[in-house]
């Protein structure tokens, strides 16, 4: 032992290491908020999501028209750019119309509504099967474990678009539709993360002794196992509900998601897509702009939230 | 070397077998395959013809072994629309797609390795956090609304490149490439653009994130002690290993890249399979749907295939490993 | 005739959490083919100091004043296209780890001759032809097959052998080698120090051998430098040195050696542990581990010629120890 005070070759940056902080004593969810909130860029992120998220659910009693009642669309006021005023009520069109005369703030608002609906929905699903598998695979090991994990590097081996187009070419469209393939394409994602942090965990002590107190396997799955893969799971989460949007949005946009009587801001944009090229870019262009924002308010928390579950990041 | 090839090789036959298993499950066991393979302006008596030249009225096992016999032959039925073989009509549309996503590849790489190596060099300044914003943005950006945003900024706006199309063609070895014409290349430029987009922020992430930590390797430090330029430091120690995950990444991307064409190829009606195969899910028209998804999976296991061999050649500790594997 | 001459050398830190003053005033000298070592534990700040001296300290660090006078050209004043010039030629280094410093991508060849080729114009065929002299020079034998290699092909030693080749290519003035021979086995130790030894004899190189390891220098060194804190607390001939400490510092360290003739007998240790760079203690940085502290030890000394040829940074030196040792000997 005498030999360490000298012995013990460590790399120049060790000299400027720091000796350990005292242990804070705040809950885990209270530091959690603290390290999120210390970030100005996420703050911002999830005030803006926040807001869409409102304007989303809100959407039939704040927008100044219901865009899919025929009755109150005059087709006076098409293509109207932004700005202008509306021939029958006198009312402004902020964002202007699109060819039937539809307020496009006002269908803005109901394709958030449709697609965050599309999305939260798969996403939900999608964690639900993922875990499942995840867990079973970890906790079971062997023949479950390489069956199941075998369909999920054989799924994530193929881009996501080019599955989802599988099965809704097969399918049809319609927004199930679209939501049960958003699931197929998401629930590895979930399932890969969380066996590689449940196997992690299996093999720590308080499993064996949760199985030697004869605990069932689901006892010991869901309220043992699972918890410790949370924070993992938040991470991919936060970046699959961004990329379930987009997904939705550009297979809406191909034409082969959603139907056009339940119109998402993909689907807005395909249609204002044909006047882009005829100078009426603001049918088109505004569902994109929300579309966009939304994307990048998720991403922002998602970022932060990935740099305080990363204990790499973390010095 | 020669026994993970092989069993590399019989990976990728499980994932063509089990895409081709999805795949005629979708379209003969689930629906009524006559609707969807037979064209539904098709006589009575064409419809009874084909049902039994496609073998719809035997076993569904029977059957699959037809679907499969046939499609090694190439034979995945007949377009409805274009009332020619499927094959053949992808096949002809295989070349546009395949130039579009290769120039793309070489614009996300030649722009993306020296962005993210910048980046990598000077996080922290001003311009390392700007080239890091806007891989961040083209990565989160749905890829059909950047390609919108092109055509809206350089097609309408500024008017100096075309809004769609392939433009003047020339044959190159029997193919047709719009890249050694001027009109082609005009018309190429902004769909070759988009489609590098996201793979270009890919590139731009990872080369930062590789380039920072080799930075930091002592072999870098080791080559700058040496006397070395700046510029032999980055441009041969730092990018030889950066090059590394960057070509696994990259070819591994190829085979998405060719499947993500089919919305760049939409929106700027690029006449590649992509844009076939929406026009065909619009139709209804099956066999080319079915003929555009196996060639896909081949075409993406192929590659798969191809850079985990690439890989082992580039990388000295990995070849070795194998051999002694 | 002097080479090299180190004065108030201070590399700083600049962390987030503060200034880590890693070197704080560092001062020695190196004549031509002397062999200096420098000793010390970890964080002691010895590697930055051998970094500092060829401009290679890693952001956030920076040499922040004093001067390095290399053959009578300050190095801290010098800009990067001189001190490029300078690496590798005139000022060679030798990393720790050598599985480490080697670029494992590229061939053993690649990596030499491109060190030839930085400083001496000359056709590839030359510069391979020197880096086989080279590597026949450390020991390796094949040195035509071993300059097709990569650097997983080779064990430790000889990677360490080929890092060593490379720092004499140009036939340097000064090697500062890090630590070269910690990462190896013990009987590889011997045989690379023995080499280094005796291809710096004969080529006049001068060698600052930078290491924690008291043993393994004091039979290769002329001279010794004890650091400590990123200060030099004591220095002077390596025989003198290790026989006569005046530092409790360097004491404790001699003590902490294990040795053949104290067989059975518990380890002396140096209580306490290496300060904060961050949090460095008040007046002499060994204060809180030394076991001759006082009061008068709250200012800290200056490093002191206290014996002819040696020199020390204490208030309370082991003077007695070495004057009973001197009248011994008389």
């Amino acid at each position: 032992m005498s030999g360490e005070t000298i012995v013990g070759a460590l790399e120049p940056k060790a000299d400027i290491a720091e000796p350990a902080k005292p242990a804070r004593v705040d809950s885990p969810l209270k530091r959690l908020a603290q390290d999120f909130f210390a970030d100005r860029l996420a703050v911002f992120g999830l005030c803006l999501f926040v807001v869409i998220a409102l304007i989303a659910i809100l959407a039939p009693w704040i927008t100044p028209q219901n865009p899919y009642d025929l009755a109150q669309l005059d087709i006076m006021d098409g293509g109207l750019p932004p700005g202008e005023t509306s021939f029958a009520t006198g009312g402004t069109y902020w964002l202007g119309t699109d060819q039937q005369g539809r307020d496009m703030l006002s269908a803005i608002a109901y394709g958030l509504r449709i697609s965050l609906v599309v999305a939260l929905v798969s996403l939900a699903c999608a964690i639900v099967v993922g875990v499942a598998a995840g867990v079973a695979a970890a906790y079971f090991g062997g023949r479950t474990d390489s069956l199941i994990m075998r369909v999920v590097d054989l799924q994530l081996s193929f881009p996501a678009i080019l599955i989802a187009l599988i099965l809704l070419a097969l399918l049809g469209r319609g927004v199930d539709k679209v939501i049960l393939a958003l699931v197929i394409v998401q629930w590895a994602y979930y399932a890969r993360t969380v066996r590689s942090s449940a196997i992690v965990e299996r093999r720590k002590d308080y499993i064996d002794a949760a199985r030697c107190l004869a605990l069932s396997h689901r006892r010991i799955m869901f309220r043992h196992l699972l918890p410790n893969c949370v924070p993992p799971l938040i991470v991919v989460a936060t970046v699959q509900i961004a990329q379930a949007i987009a997904l939705e949005a550009t297979l809406s946009f191909l034409g082969v998601g959603v139907p056009i009587t339940e119109p998402s801001l993909g689907l807005l944009i395909s249609n204002g897509y044909d006047y882009l090229l005829s100078g009426r870019y603001w049918v088109s262009l505004f569902p994109g702009v929300a579309l966009v924002v939304t994307i990048i308010a998720i991403n922002l928390v998602g970022d932060r939230l990935r740099d305080i579950f990363n204990p790499r990041l973390q010095s | 070397m020669i026994v993970y090839l092989v069993r590399r090789l019989g990976q990728s036959l499980i994932a063509v077998a089990a895409m081709a298993i999805l795949v005629f499950v979708g379209v003969y066991a689930i629906g009524n395959p006559v609707d969807i393979l037979i064209n539904p302006e098709a006589t009575q008596a064409e419809i009874a013809a084909t049902t039994h030249r496609l073998g719809l009225d035997r076993p569904l096992l029977e059957q699959f072994g037809i679907f499969v016999w046939n499609a090694l032959h190439g034979d995945l039925g007949r377009s409805f629309v274009y009332g020619r073989p499927a094959m053949e009509i992808i096949l002809e549309r295989l070349p546009a797609t395949m130039e579009l996503a290769l120039v793309a590849l070489i614009l996300s790489v030649g722009i993306g390795v020296p962005l993210g190596v910048l980046a990598g060099l000077k996080p922290n300044s001003v311009g390392g956090r700007s080239i890091m914003a806007g891989s961040i943005l083209g990565f989160s950006l749905p890829n059909f609304w950047q390609g919108m945003l092109l055509i809206l900024v350089f097609a309408v706006l500024l008017g100096w490149l075309p809004a769609g199309g392939r433009g003047e063609t020339v044959d190159l070895l029997g193919v047709r490439v719009s890249f050694l014409t001027l009109d082609g290349l005009k018309h190429l430029i902004l769909p070759a653009l988009n489609l590098a987009l996201f793979k270009m922020s890919l590139v731009i992430r990872l080369a930062r994130a590789n380039t920072r930590e080799v930075a930091l390797q002592d072999y870098v430090k080791f080559a700058r002690a040496k006397g070395l330029s700046t510029r032999r430091v980055v441009l041969v120690h730092i990018l030889k290993n950066i090059m590394i995950p960057v070509v696994t990444i990259i070819g591994l991307e190829l085979g998405s890249m060719v499947a993500f064409a089919i919305v760049t190829e939409t929106v700027f009606a690029w006449p590649g399979m992509g844009k076939l195969l929406i026009d065909s899910i619009n139709l209804l028209d099956r066999p080319l749907i079915v003929a555009y998804l196996m060639l896909t999976v081949l075409i993406i296991v192929g590659i798969n295939l191809a850079v985990d061999v690439l890989y082992s050649a580039l990388d000295p500790r990995v070849r070795l490993s194998e051999v002694k594997a | 005739m002097t080479l090299l001459q180190v004065r108030d050398l201070a590399t700083h830190f600049f962390t987030r959490d503060g200034v880590a003053k890693a070197v704080d005033g560092v001062s020695f000298s190196l004549d031509r083919g002397e062999i200096l070592g420098l000793v010390g534990e970890s964080g002691s700040g010895k590697s930055v100091t051998g970094f500092s001296l060829i401009g290679l300290v890693d952001p956030p660090g920076k040499v922040v004043s004093g001067q390095i006078l290399f053959d009578g050209a300050d190095l801290v004043a010098a800009g990067e296209a001189t001190l490029r010039r300078l690496r590798g030629k005139r000022i060679a280094m030798i990393f720790q780890d050598p599985m480490m410093t080697l670029n494992p991508v590229l061939r053993v060849d690649t990596q030499m001759i491109e060190t030839v080729l930085a400083h001496a114009p000359m056709s590839r065929q030359a510069a391979r032809e020197r880096c086989r002299a080279a590597l026949a020079a450390v020991g390796i034998s094949s040195p035509d097959e071993r300059l097709e290699s990569y650097p997983h092909q080779f064990s430790g030693g000889m990677r360490q052998r080929v890092a060593i080749a490379i720092a004499l290519l140009h036939e340097p003035d000064l090697i500062i080698a890090d630590e070269p021979t910690t990462a190896l086995d013990v009987t590889i130790q011997a045989q690379i120090l023995s080499e280094v030894q005796a291809l710096c004899a004969r080529s006049g190189t001068a060698l600052i051998w930078i290491t924690h390891d008291l043993a393994v220098v004091s039979g290769l060194a002329d001279r010794l430098a004890v650091m400590y804190a990123g200060r030099i607390i004591e220095t002077g001939d390596t025989a003198e040195v290790i026989a006569r400490p005046l530092h409790p510092y360097t004491r404790g360290l001699i003590d902490s050696v294990p040795q053949g003739k104290r067989h059975g007998a518990p380890l002396a240790q140096i209580p306490g542990m290496t300060p904060s760079l961050l949090r460095l203690p008040e007046g002499c940085k060994f204060r809180p581990r030394c076991p001759r502290a006082d009061a008068a030890c709250l200012v800290e000394p200056a490093l002191a010629e206290l014996l002819p040829g040696r020199r020390a940074r204490c208030v309370h030196p082991y003077l007695e120890a070495a004057e009973e040792a001197l009248a011994a000997s008389c």
